[in-house]
């Protein structure tokens, strides 16, 4: 019997072992997932959360229900990987040697990292919505606030869903709008990027966006700390910022499991081979998600598009066929503006977001780069999709590697 | 294709006025671009920064973030800024003639 285990059943964990189980021989392979947590996590519901849009019940559901029938599951954490022995070492102190192994133990916030984040106001002026517990106390905050100077800060790249902060002061926007009390609130979004987003041609348009909806756009802002007596944040060239409610999205780090294993990089994110999603150091390894250090967004839909690419590759390399699917850095983001409305990207590791009609040239019914309706609708499908489409591992419409088809390059 | 003129030379340079080979590069034109990045002059200390970038970039074949810079340099990350005001590691980076680091994108 041939080993195959996958670490971390969140997004492309679960996805993998779908796709693998339906594929792989039952006599001949035994396939074991590991997770620490019982729930899954809708995490780009958790956007939503803070402005009453969802509750915790449209995020949540039974990591179980997305298992296949009779897969070896551990509910466990991970104590460390031991690549030169082919063995996994669990808290529980089973030990779980393997033919091939999949990395998909995923990103998450490390408040720690910044000096007086996660201190004396922690979850009372200052809070994160990259977590449930985050966006629950934020939401019962914004319940009573009156107003004030309201700064969302991103602590440094790379995030997972890069486009979330964006999101999230579109929302505040139209949320406090329509509950009245917008002319009291100053909104304002202070970046380390040089502009809105990641790339030039889309930071441009998105940067207009916040011009018409009156946040202000501070750039190349590096947080070195934050002063909790007199509520501001202080840059490391001494800038500083007041705020009455700091929306912050702390540095984003791999899991520690990584680092024990001595397995990554300085953010703990494993080195991996950017188009076959192999680990550059061990053969027998593939890493998916936002566990890897790739170049791409870290987001839900990169996943998918990686998750059939490793898929094609790992049967290649089961059978000692050379690799022939190449990733391609494919992302496609749904930007929620807020007022019923959203923003759609789509880009790949050369080729920036740019206008046009998705997923059919000329026809959409998506709209790139520009606000829509239809494109709200895409992004509230987008949870009913994750449920039912990605989580296990169906076809979707969209390939995984980028079109050019119906985009306008100049 | 863009080229700039750097130190009287005509140098191929990226979108973000990175250098495209790392070859064409010297200590003038480090200088220069130093300038145009708004550094009068370039110290010990900038050129402890500079030649760490390179050497790491040889070795790894991408230039470090920031955080590897602290951690690996010696140099605290509060130098960092005020050696290289707002973004060191992208602006070290272009001094010391390297592509932009690839956690800055
Ligand atoms: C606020 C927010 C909004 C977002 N919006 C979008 C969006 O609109 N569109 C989109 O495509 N994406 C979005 N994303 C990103 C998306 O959720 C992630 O990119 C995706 O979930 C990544 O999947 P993953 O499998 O790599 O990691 P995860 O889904 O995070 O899974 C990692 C799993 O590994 C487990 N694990 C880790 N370490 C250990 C250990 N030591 N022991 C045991 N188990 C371990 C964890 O418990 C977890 O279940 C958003 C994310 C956030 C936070």
């Amino acid at each position: 019997m041939k080993k195959l285990v996958i670490l971390g059943a969140g997004t492309a964990g679960t996805m993998m072992l779908n796709k693998l189980s339906n594929i792989l021989d039952k006599d001949e392979w035994h396939i074991t997932i590991v997770d620490q947590h019982e729930k899954h996590y809708y995490q780009p519901g958790f956007l939503f959360i803070p402005f009453n849009i969802y509750n915790c019940k449209d995020v949540i559901k039974p990591k179980r229900d997305f298992f296949p029938p009779g897969t070896d599951v551990i509910m466990s954490g991970i104590k460390k990987i031991e690549p030169k022995k082919n063995r996994v070492l669990l808290d529980n102190r089973k030990v779980l040697p393997y033919d091939y192994l999949i990395i998909a133990t995923g990103a998450k916030i490390k408040p720690d990292e910044t000096e007086g984040l996660k201190d004396k106001l922690w979850h009372k002026n200052v809070f994160d919505f990259y977590t449930i517990e985050g966006a629950c106390a934020l939401r019962d905050f914004f319940k009573h606030w009156k107003g004030g100077k309201l700064v969302l800060n991103i602590t440094e790249m790379p995030i997972k869903c890069p486009v979330a902060p964006l999101e999230f002061v579109f929302l505040a926007d139209s949320y406090f709008t329509e509950i009245g009390i917008r002319d009291k609130i100053d909104i304002h979004f202070v970046t380390p990027l040089p502009g809105a987003f990641t790339k030039p041609k889309a930071s441009a348009i998105l940067g207009d966006f916040l011009d018409k909806k009156n946040i202000k756009l501070t750039t190349e802002f590096n947080i070195a700390r934050v002063d909790n007596d007199e509520k501001k944040i202080v840059s490391w060239d001494e800038e500083e910022i007041p705020f009455d409610v700091l929306v912050t999205i702390p540095t984003n780090m791999g899991d520690e499991v990584i680092e024990r294993s001595d397995m990554g990089d300085e953010l703990n994110f494993v080195p991996t081979d950017k188009h076959t999603l192999r680990s550059k150091d061990y053969e027998n390894i593939f890493v998916i998600g936002d566990a890897t250090d790739l170049p791409s967004s870290k987001a839900g839909s990169v996943a998918h598009f990686q998750a059939d690419v490793l898929f094609e590759n790992f049967l290649s390399a089961i059978e000692n066929r050379e690799m022939q699917e190449k990733f391609d850095g494919h992302a496609n983001c749904f930007i929620e503006s807020g007022f019923g409305k959203g923003i759609l990207i789509d880009f790949n590791y050369d080729t920036e977001p740019l206008p046009g009609k998705f997923p059919l040239p000329g026809v959409g019914p998506f709209s790139l780069l520009e606000e829509t309706k239809t494109n709200h609708y895409g992004k509230v499908m987008f949870r009913w999709v994750y449920w039912n489409l990605l989580l296990k591992g169906l076809e979707m419409p969209i390939e995984h590697q980028m079109t050019m088809a119906g985009k306008r390059a100049s | 294709m863009e080229t700039l003129e750097i130190a009287g030379k005509a140098l191929e340079v990226d979108e973000d006025g990175h250098l495209k080979n790392m070859t064409d590069w010297n200590e003038d034109i480090a200088k220069e671009i130093a300038k145009a990045e708004g550094i009068e002059e370039l110290t010990n200390r900038h050129w402890a920064v500079i030649n760490f970038m390179r050497k790491e970039f040889q070795e790894k074949g991408d230039a470090p973030s920031i955080r590897r810079l602290t951690k690996e340099s010696g140099v605290p990350t509060k130098e960092l800024y005020s050696l290289f005001p707002k973004g060191p590691a992208k602006k070290s980076a272009k001094i010391a003639g390297l592509p932009k680091p690839k956690g800055c994108i």
